[in-house]
């Protein structure tokens, strides 16, 4: 008799559990800027428990616990949350294996061009068992931002060449890259060619031949532009053809993922800026 | 007899330092003040990673001693032979070519960052063996090791120019982190030590007389040519191992077996285990510090063995004059 009412009394508690459990947001931890801000802009950042140490935007993700990078993750912590998911960039050679032998769900996802966002956002949707429609309904609202965008762009700009360098360094964006894509989107191009690579380090002299029409930089190193090596020469410097991002928009700019219509938007108002 | 005295005393106290500190790694977690941990944090990240620590450690402590005796230069290291070079190149190459493949499917994941890293450890040593036309002339074998270590350095340089994107996984790497090491990692490191030790104690007496001078050691009647021949694969088996799971960690296995001679006078039958002890409690206790200085953030263990291993080396230089000619 006992034993019959503990056998009910543990199905019983099983259903509730597994009801519980079918009902439940899942848990997900995101190891990359761009995997946090699909997840948000799918509307779905409530399910994220934690996120690594460079996911900035939106600011609702400032207040989660920060678990290392995704390069270098603090393991004992992400194990500790118990995700039922983590989202991490496929580059991360080291540490994806290592949480995934600790029994953990890992998805990656590559995120170097334009064509793979929407893969981005389906995989994050699917992982996260969103409605189907979710991803390719923000993905196409994306597209028809990006073509409005475009469309305010100054004839004068339209297929200028652009320069424009992602760290101090002299390394630039090319046509291969996503800001290579965004760029011909918006009806310009970069002036280095696919063949070039996406993030090819350029030398000042290669500039100074390509004679590009515009030059966009970030903030930190656009102010020494003139001490460059013949750079006062280049059009661009001499008629003032150059725009400045600051380390948030470069956010938007270079990372690639959903915020890329946040981006544009950056680049179409430096074009018309410039040209207007 | 009093050195054997010692030598018992110190590697008893190596042993109980090395339970201590694995006892007191089980309660520090990537952060000082957490509470209790769960079990399975416990034992499937913290366990593995003290014993990886501890091991990594005795294998560079072990290629150490064997490293200094074989070139009979106390400045010898485990990366003498361009293996750490080597184990950066391999796994540049392997982040180029192979790129997201590594964590996907396919030989890329099949090989992994740190079967990459351990091909191109052991592929280094190769290489400085054949330039160097076998392993009979110490100074000729010492050469080409830096040279090398030196164009296959360059060689990563070049790659991680070039695709920028590399950077930060190739940085992670040559400053050495135990995070990530698991279960099957410790197997592995523990397989490796006691077959290289095995082996290199079986020539101990060939190191002893190697310390004599080569021409001694030749009137022994040693079996020098092939005794050379193995222990130069074994410190290259016994790097490569560590190096590909831990990464470039700096200094233990040049400062270990110096910590053990400035101790104790010993002959190599003792100072290769005591060596590879020295070495484990050194990487376990730089370990456990580099997770708690910044913590949460994590300090790279390397940076701590440079720091701490280079300034007890200097401590040990000012005090014991006769240590550079020591015993």
């Amino acid at each position: 008799m006992v034993s019959g009412f503990c056998r009910v009394a543990w199905l019983w508690l099983a259903l509730v559990w597994l009801a519980g459990a079918a009902h439940a947001a899942p848990r997900v931890v995101s190891l990359l800027p761009a995997l946090t801000e699909a997840v948000c802009m799918l509307g779905a950042c409530d399910t994220l428990v934690a996120v690594d140490r460079y996911s900035n935007w939106p600011d609702a993700v400032q207040a989660l616990p920060k678990v290392g990078g995704g390069l270098d993750p603090d393991v004992e912590a992400v194990l500790a949350l118990r995700p039922d998911v983590v989202l991490m960039s496929a580059s991360a050679v080291r540490s994806v294996p290592r949480l995934r032998a600790l029994g953990l769900r890992v998805v990656t996802v590559d995120a170097e061009r334009y064509e793979q966002v929407p893969a981005l956002l389906q995989k994050v949707a699917q992982t996260l068992q969103l409605d189907a429609q979710a991803a390719p309904a923000l993905w196409q609202g994306m597209q028809r931002q990006i073509q409005a965008l475009a469309a305010t762009v100054p004839m004068e700009a339209r297929g200028a060449r652009v320069y424009m360098e992602v760290s101090g360094e002299g390394y630039a964006a090319g046509q291969a890259s996503f800001v290579g894509e965004m760029l011909a989107q918006l009806g310009v191009r970069s002036v280095i060619p696919q063949a070039m690579g996406a993030f090819p380090k350029i030398e000042p002299e290669w500039v100074l031949q390509a004679d590009p029409d515009l030059l966009v930089l970030p903030q930190a190193s656009a102010q020494r532009l003139t001490q460059r090596p013949g750079w006062r020469h280049l059009a661009a410097v001499q008629q003032v053809r150059v725009c400045r991002y600051t380390p948030s928009e470069g956010d938007a700019l270079v990372r690639p993922g959903p915020r890329m219509v946040e981006g544009a938007r950056w680049m179409a108002r430096c074009l018309r800026e410039v040209w207007g | 007899m009093s050195s054997g005295r010692a030598a018992w005393g110190l590697l008893l106290l190596l042993g109980v330092l090395s339970l201590l500190l694995l006892g007191l790694g089980l309660r520090v977690g990537s952060g000082w003040w957490q509470q209790p941990v769960p079990d399975f944090v416990l034992f499937e990240v913290r366990v593995p990673r003290l014993l990886a620590a501890w091991l990594s450690g005795a294998l560079l402590g072990l290629a150490g001693a064997i490293a200094q005796g074989l070139f009979r230069n106390p400045l010898a290291d485990p990366y003498l032979l361009g293996s750490a070079a080597g184990a950066s190149l391999g796994l540049a190459l392997a982040l180029v070519w192979l790129g997201a493949g590594m964590v996907g499917s396919g030989l890329g994941a099949a090989l992994g960052s740190t079967g990459a890293a351990w091909l191109g450890a052991l592929g280094a040593v190769w290489l400085t063996l054949t330039l160097a036309r076998g392993a009979q002339h110490t100074l000729r074998l010492l050469l080409a090791g830096v040279v090398v270590g030196v164009v296959l350095g360059a060689m990563v340089s070049l790659l991680g120019y070039w695709r920028p994107d590399i950077l930060v996984v190739m940085q992670g790497f040559m400053l050495g982190s135990t995070a990530f090491a698991a279960w099957p990692a410790v197997q592995l490191m523990a397989v490796v030590l006691a077959l290289s030790g095995a082996l290199a104690w079986g020539y101990a007496k060939v190191l002893d007389a190697l310390a004599a001078g080569e021409e001694t050691a030749q009137s022994l009647g040693l079996p020098l040519p092939g005794a050379r021949v193995v222990l130069v694969w074994t410190l290259a088996a016994a790097t490569a191992s560590s190096v590909a799971h831990t990464g470039l960690i700096a200094f233990v296995g040049l400062a270990a077996p110096h910590m053990v001679r400035a101790l104790v006078g010993v002959t190599y039958r003792w100072r290769l285990p005591l060596s590879a002890l020295m070495g484990g409690v050194l990487l376990l206790a730089a370990d456990l510090v580099a997770r708690v200085l910044l913590a949460p953030q994590q300090l790279p263990v390397g940076v701590l063995t440079a720091v701490l291993g280079g300034g007890y080396l200097l401590w040990l230089m000012s005090r014991r004059r006769g240590l550079w000619g020591g015993p």
